[in-house]
């Protein structure tokens, strides 16, 4: 049994790792929408979807069976190449960035020096899915929606990156794993308060969460970008839109919550439970809040946003050659 | 009944304001004509109208309002005692805020030559109503800017309202839909913005033309809104109707006076019997009927039931538009807890048709006053919070205030009534200025906006359902003693207490269910304050059991027919939060 070394076995089970993780993030991609549904229910004086099964609990494989088996329609007007890609972008770039999430000490896919730079990268890749799905529909309301989620990406990134950059200052690496072991003594959210908040501004505009959904805006585009889309193609959007809501989460746990460190229960309880808070939150948020107006939403991102990130970093670098001098 | 409904003709040639018009135009200029209108009707000559019409509308304290254009196919009218021979008459109906009267201008036409001036230029919102009597009864209109089709389709033949058209399925060959011919119906139907006299491009950029409906969740029913958009900027929009139209007048002529009011609850659907309430009016005054105050006492109470309910699905839906998903469905417990009082009280929820011409159909049931005062001890804490949560919220008003604003002047030029003209800060609510059906007993304030604004069209209705509650909460106090219909031959059908011991009132009960009540001929009109704006019915009854012409104004349709003069320049979600504000419904606009 040679061939069975040491190295092999510990790349299998980093593979078997990865496997794991990535069909839970899809799962939980998928349970979040029935979360969503009964949490809104709960909040809406109303019971949600509560009939598949105890306390509505199956009607996710209802849902999944419904949706494998519609019928995969292709508008004959839409480019056909691109409208099947946009949904493999947008699931694909979200489910990437999983990759640099560190779960637990023990868990995680990769171990990257640049992981923060990874997941804006991706983030940046995102867009076209959106684009795309907009432009190749054929539809005048997908490409008003385009329109939209291209130019508001476009503003948010700006400063998402920006805000993180004092975290990465006062950690002194891009390296997941380094930031959360830097938050042993202090949670980032302290120090980096206005870095957490814009970032978090950013993250619901990225991923197009209600009151930033304005690319979808159903009062409005009657659905935007992916008005054309139907069966597992939609389905990837949709779930695509959970999961990035997953991802921002688990990044802002990652980042500014000390990821897993907590006393007395395990990592993994810890990390799902802040994870599970922010969730909450983005739900929570989409019940609650009517929908700015879409230039209002840009010009709060450039007018406001911006210059806060851009202040905290100089604030925070300041600081940090004031306590530290190199 | 208070506002004494004259039997007899009222001696019009005393009337100041007919005066004023003999004196300038002349004795022969006008032919008045008696009505139980509660209005001086005169006929005056085609080649006078547009003078006339300036003259009223420039005069001090002038008729800024053209409250009404419709016609009347009067080739098979009988009893025309000393009118002017005609076989349409086209009328316009004009009215002054300032004065708080009305006046009512009729033109006569003969078979051979069915064309008018266009008053377009005088009164922008003749525009539709122009359009609606060419698509109704074939009578061309000289000047307009585009006198099309406007609520049937663009291929229908004939003139439905004419009494010559068909009013039933069976009268016509089977329908039949064949791929050629929804190819032919679809082109149709497909905007040419080169008739509109609209621009593809400018300066090399190219126009968007985006067609918002007739399936748009936002369009609140089947209507289309054609976008010409630069970006998201509107710079041109028009509005197509005509999706809902289901020929609610035309029906009017075939059903019997009675057997009709169910049809009224489907008008303005979110109304329920409120929309009873200007047709029985009407009715009962060709009729001559005074019902009993206790008739009037309920009768106020479950319109503003109503009222509350039809204000409650904007709020919520308002607020949806704007984006906030989660009152709509706080705004539909309440809703379930009105109708729990209204199906408690009528025997059923969103079309009740409860009232009846001579009174309502049933007494009130057994602790209805415990019932009513649940909903009214419900109600205060939630609008509260409606206002906390969503009123003052910063994105809500930053969605709506100073957006989609108008002013008096302009509301009153296009027709604007109901709550959308008082939030422009115009005091005109006709419970106020023209009491009717018992509204001068209550005492309630009649609130204002300033800005007529978006923001203060959703707010104005807030308070609305206050002084509603209020007006109800009087009922509930001061609900007086006796009948729930009135001791008249020709209220129908009669109580049933008396029709099974009396075998005159059997015969009466039979014939008028069997045929219906006949009413004497005359024309009646009744406008009331209804949940969107004025509401009124224009009976004309030629001495038979049906009406010969139903003419139904309503409040959405002339704001519909504004929102270009508002829309142009703003965004698209401007135009989605000006439709959100406007309270719309497509039945109350296509009838």
């Amino acid at each position: 049994m040679s061939w069975l070394s040491a190295s092999l076995i510990a790349t299998l089970l980093a593979m078997l790792q990865a496997g794991v993780i990535l069909l839970g993030v899809v799962l939980l991609g998928a349970v979040l929408t029935i979360v969503e549904r009964r949490l809104l229910g709960l909040w809406q004086d109303r019971y949600g979807p509560n009939r598949v099964g105890p306390f509505g609990s199956l009607q996710l494989v209802a849902d999944m069976i419904k949706i494998f088996f519609k019928e995969d329609w292709i508008p004959p007007f839409a480019d056909r190449a691109l409208f099947v890609l946009a949904p493999a972008i947008a699931m694909a770039s979200l489910l990437l960035s999983f990759m640099i999430i560190p779960i637990t000490p023990g868990w995680g896919v990769a171990d990257f020096n640049i992981g923060l730079l990874f997941f804006l990268a991706m983030a940046g890749i995102n867009v076209y899915a959106v684009l795309f799905g907009g432009w190749s529909s054929g539809n005048k309301y997908a490409l008003l929606g385009a329109m939209r989620a291209s130019a508001q990406t476009l503003s948010y990134e700006v400063f998402m990156g920006l805000s993180l950059m004092g975290v990465v200052a006062m950690a002194g690496t891009f390296n997941m794993r380094e930031i959360v072991n830097a938050q042993q003594g202090l949670w980032f959210v302290v120090p980096q308060f206005f870095g957490f908040a814009t970032f978090l501004i950013a993250g619901i505009a990225v991923t197009h969460r209600h009151p930033f959904d304005q690319p979808e805006a159903e009062q409005e585009l009657a659905d935007g970008y992916h008005i054309e889309y139907s069966s597992m193609k939609f389905g990837m959007f949709f779930i695509g839109e959970y999961v990035g809501m997953a991802l921002i989460s688990a990044l802002i746990v990652t980042l500014f919550f000390g990821g897993w460190h907590g006393p007395w229960l395990p990592p993994i309880v810890w990390f799902a439970l802040k994870t599970g808070a922010l969730l909450v939150l983005f739900i929570l948020l989409r019940a609650s809040l009517p929908r700015p107006r879409y230039d209002r939403v840009m010009s709060f991102g450039w007018k406001f946003c911006l210059p806060l990130t851009l202040i905290n970093l100089l604030v925070t670098g300041a600081l940090i050659l004031l306590t530290d001098p190199l | 009944m208070s506002d004494a409904i004259p039997t007899t003709a009222p001696s019009a040639t005393d009337d100041p304001l007919v005066g004023a018009l003999r004196q300038r135009f002349g004795d022969h200029a006008l032919v008045e004509q008696p009505t139980l209108t509660g209005l001086p009707v005169v006929w005056i000559a085609r080649e006078s109208l547009g003078d006339m019409l300036r003259f009223l509308r420039d005069m001090p304290e002038p008729f800024e309002m053209l409250y009404d254009l419709s016609a009347i196919d009067e080739r098979l009218r009988t009893h025309r005692r000393d009118l002017p021979a005609a076989d349409f008459t086209v009328f316009y109906h004009v009215l002054s805020v300032s004065r708080n009267r009305d006046v009512m201008l009729k033109v006569a036409l003969q078979e051979g030559d069915l064309a008018l001036p266009s008053v377009v230029s005088l009164y922008p919102n003749a525009n539709w109503y122009e359009r609606e009597v060419w698509d109704m009864f074939g009578i061309d209109f000289v000047g307009h800017p585009h006198l099309t089709r406007i609520l049937m389709p663009p291929t229908w033949q004939g003139h439905p309202l004419r009494k010559d058209h068909g009013a039933r399925a069976t009268e016509f060959d089977p329908y039949t839909l064949t791929v050629e011919g929804q190819d032919v119906e679809q082109r149709a139907l497909q905007f040419k913005p080169e008739e509109w006299g609209m621009r593809r491009e400018r300066e090399g950029a190219e126009f968007m033309f985006l067609n918002l409906g007739p399936n748009h969740p936002s369009a609140h029913g089947a209507f289309r809104l054609v976008l010409q958009l630069d970006g998201e900027e509107i710079i041109d929009c028009v509005p197509d109707i005509g999706y809902h139209h289901r020929g609610a007048e035309k029906m009017g002529e075939r059903q019997s006076w009675h057997s009709y009011i169910p049809y009224t609850d489907r008008v303005d659907y979110t109304g329920g019997v409120m929309n009873n309430l200007p047709y029985i009016l009407a009715v009962e005054k060709l009729a001559g009927i005074d019902v009993p105050a206790r008739v009037e006492t309920i009768r106020v109470m479950m319109a503003e039931m109503f009222r509350i309910s039809s204000h409650l699905l904007f709020l919520g839906t308002y607020l949806q538009d704007l984006g906030a998903m989660t009152p709509v469905f706080f705004t539909f417990t309440d809703r379930q807890k009105a109708y729990e009082v209204i199906e408690g009280i009528t025997g059923f929820r969103m079309h009740p048709a409860w009232y009846r011409i001579g009174g309502v159909m049933q007494d009130l049931p057994k602790g209805w006053d415990r019932l009513v005062q649940g909903f009214l001890d419900w109600m205060p804490r939630r609008l509260r919070e409606y206002e906390r949560a969503m009123m003052d919220n910063a994105i809500v008003k930053e969605r709506t205030q100073h957006i989609a604003a108008f002013n008096t002047d302009e509301a009153l030029k296009w027709g604007v009534t109901g709550p959308n003209l008082r939030a422009t800060g115009c005091n005109f609510d006709l419970r106020k200025q023209r009491p009717y059906g018992g509204y001068e007993n209550f005492d309630f304030e009649v609130p204002l906006g300033r800005h007529g604004d978006a923001f203060d069209r959703g707010q104005l209705r807030i308070e609305e359902m206050r002084q509603s509650l209020k007006i109800i909460q009087q009922c509930v106090d001061h609900m007086p003693a006796g009948d729930y219909k009135a001791d008249h031959p020709l209220t129908t059908p009669p109580p049933r207490e008396r029709m099974l011991q009396h075998i005159e009132t059997l015969i009466t009960h039979f014939l008028q269910v069997s045929w219906g009540p006949v009413l004497e001929p005359g024309e009646s009109l009744a406008m009331i304050e209804a949940t969107k704006g004025i509401n009124s019915y224009y009976l004309t009854s030629d001495g038979n059991t049906m009406s010969y012409r139903t003419r139904i104004r309503t409040p959405s349709f002339p704001h519909l027919q504004q929102i270009p003069a508002v829309m142009r320049g703003g965004f698209v979600p401007d135009l989605i939060a000006h439709l959100g504000s406007i309270d719309f419904v497509m039945a109350d606009v296509d009838r």
